[in-house]
């Protein structure tokens, strides 16, 4: 709904009519052209004219400049009409000014008063002033009265004329109509993406101070002597731990931290993640890569999600404590987590079983066999594999097909009585069971 | 069980691990032995002097079970015999590998009996006679490899119990025994 008259009567800022989302409510006809953040308006004059508006963000329109404050402390949306802008003063460039912020100077009625803008934030300025120009030049509101008196004259006005309803809104009727529609959609998404990253960009700058101010921070606790003389100053080191915690919560890893026992971040974690642990490692059937853990883990977290370094340090944190887990390497490197009651023992008993039944006696079994077989995961269950060849139970065979591994039968065959079939022990199985194959 | 011409193949010939040299040691030394012995015994009786790590050696693979030895495992077997004094390479490269199946001693052993079952003691004869002539036709000595054989006799050379000479000619390379 249009508030007040078109032209600023005896106030120089008339109350602006928002949404309950604090977009302003514009008039018929009326459409918005620029759009700044943190923006002040300013009385120069001494003793000042009118009360500052600080902070807040500024819409122009063809009719009006907007000012809608960014915290609702109180201050009221306002506007001057471009109607009662009397002169623009132009932008002059000085090396004082590059040192203020930019600031666009005008005058308006009533009381020829100069309002002094001061932008705040980041923006194009230059592209505001011209176009500040061109809606002021523009004069839109003045077409808006004669259409005004014009409807006024004809009488009542029930029938709505052209675009535009009684009601202001625009009617969407026809071509122009589906084009309007068109147009104000790819306005809105504009403007909120603009909205978007003035507060992106406000967040960038602010996080590059915070960053280069962690990193002083840590150049600090870097060259901090640790001991001196064999004795540690108590303060001292409370506040170091506490610089540490603070990055760490940054997100930043501290060098000291590695060389200490590792920090109260990594430590909660590792707790926390001993606890988690349990299920993923049961249903896995007792052993789980470190990468399959990263996966559920951060899954479950969400948001806050851990590095693959966090996840390392915390697993080796739990040495030192009384957990029930542990980290494993292999020799092949592949690092696991595994119940401390986990038995090798149990698994060669189960890969013993697997391999001396006849058929895979004969042909041997690949990972993924073992894999299915033990209902493990397939990396896991070549872990497996690779250990029980190092102990003895199996041996491989390696050819085009791929890796295979079989029961050890190195061990039963004798040298000296080679020809002699065995009647007992799997050898005899096994050349029993090769025999039927025809040779 | 397999045959190879008139050889009997041991029914671990066709366990496809067989073929595939072990990485854990104890299990290696194990598989080690057992292709000593085999090759040793099937030179031995198809008196094969000399096996090439390149060539077609018919143990090298199992066509029944689509297996063959890699480069390396046929030098790391044809090496353990060398290292027992079974065999010997014949170049750096370990590419000819000779097969002492008898060592020379052995050879050298059955030359002398070769002589006295002869009545050959102080008699002449070339080296390629005592590989191919009447008189060795049956014994271990027929088509002895030539090599082996003249290491052999060298062997007997140092001990006094013969001379070797040179005749006109590489054939007639003779030997005076003097046993």
């Amino acid at each position: 709904m249009a508030s007040g008259s078109s032209i600023g009567v005896g106030v120089l800022f008339e109350n602006a009519e928002v949404t309950t989302s604090g977009r302003p409510v514009l008039r018929r006809n009326e459409v918005e052209c620029f759009l700044l953040s943190s923006v002040e308006f300013d009385s120069e004059d001494d003793p000042p004219r009118f009360t500052t508006l600080k902070s807040g963000n500024l819409i122009l329109t063809t009719h009006r400049l907007i000012w809608i404050p960014s915290q609702s402390n109180g201050a009221v949306p306002s506007s001057i009409s471009l109607a009662a802008v009397t002169h623009i003063y132009s932008h002059k460039k000085s090396i004082k000014s590059m040192f203020h912020s930019p600031r666009i100077r005008f005058q308006a009625d009533p009381g020829a008063i100069v309002v002094t803008i001061v932008f705040r934030g980041k923006g194009d300025i230059d592209g505001f002033l011209t176009k500040f120009w061109e809606c002021w030049r523009g004069r839109a509101w003045e077409e808006e009265e004669k259409s005004e008196s014009e409807t006024s004259r004809s009488g009542s006005g029930t029938v709505a004329q052209g675009l535009y309803g009684n009601d202001g809104t625009v009617r969407m009727v026809g071509l122009a109509g589906i084009l309007r529609k068109e147009q104000e959609q790819w306005e809105s998404t504009d403007k909120s993406l603009q909205d978007a990253f003035q507060d992106l960009n406000a967040l960038m700058s602010k996080a590059k101070e915070m960053v280069s101010l962690a990193e002083k921070m840590r150049q600090k606790l870097l060259s901090a002597p640790s001991s001196q003389n064999g004795s540690t100053d108590d303060e001292e080191m409370g506040s170091k731990e506490e610089m540490q915690q603070w990055m760490l919560s940054v997100g930043i890893i501290s060098p000291v931290t590695k060389e200490s026992a590792g920090a109260l971040y990594h430590q909660e974690l590792s707790r926390q993640l001993a606890d988690f642990v349990r299920i993923p490692l049961e249903q896995a059937g007792g052993m789980i890569s470190l990468t399959d853990m990263y996966y559920h883990f951060n899954r479950a977290r969400g948001t806050e999600l851990i590095s693959p370094d966090d996840l390392w340090q915390a697993c080796t944190l739990w040495e030192k404590f009384d957990v029930p887990v542990m980290l494993r390497k292999f020799d092949s490197g592949v690092m696991v987590i595994q119940n401390k009651s986990h038995s090798d023992e149990e698994v060669m008993s189960r890969i013993r079983m697997l391999v001396t039944k006849t058929e895979t006696l004969r042909a041997g079994v690949t990972a993924s066999d073992a894999a299915l077989t033990l209902k493990i995961a397939p990396a896991m269950a070549k872990e497996h594999l690779l250990t029980a060849e190092t102990k003895g139970l199996l041996c491989r065979d390696m050819s085009p097909d791929g890796l295979r591994f079989y029961f050890n039968l190195f061990p039963e065959i004798d040298p000296t009585s080679q020809h002699i079939a065995k009647d007992f022990g799997t050898y005899g199985v096994w050349v029993k069971a090769t025999s039927m194959l025809s040779v | 069980m397999q045959k190879l011409a008139d050889f009997k193949l041991p029914p671990f010939f066709n366990y496809p691990p067989y073929f595939t040299l072990q990485p854990v040691r104890d299990t290696r030394e194990k598989q080690i032995q057992l292709w000593k012995e085999l090759i040793l015994d099937y030179c031995k009786s198809q008196k094969i002097f000399l096996i090439g790590v390149e060539d077609d050696f018919p143990l090298f693979s199992n066509s029944a079970i689509d297996r063959s030895l890699s480069h390396e495992a046929r030098e790391a077997f044809l090496s353990a015999i060398v290292g027992e004094g079974r065999a010997e390479w014949l170049d750096k490269g370990h590419r000819k590998c000779l097969i002492l199946w008898h060592r020379i001693q052995d050879w050298a052993d059955m030359i002398l009996q070769f002589v006295r079952d002869n009545g050959l003691e102080d008699s002449v004869m070339t080296v390629e006679e005592i590989r191919t002539g009447t008189e060795s036709h049956g014994t271990e000595l027929q088509g002895i490899d030539r090599t082996i054989l003249m290491r052999a006799l060298k062997l007997l050379e140092n001990k006094g119990k013969l001379a070797l000479f040179k005749g006109t000619s590489a054939d007639d390379e003779g030997v005076k025994f003097s046993v």
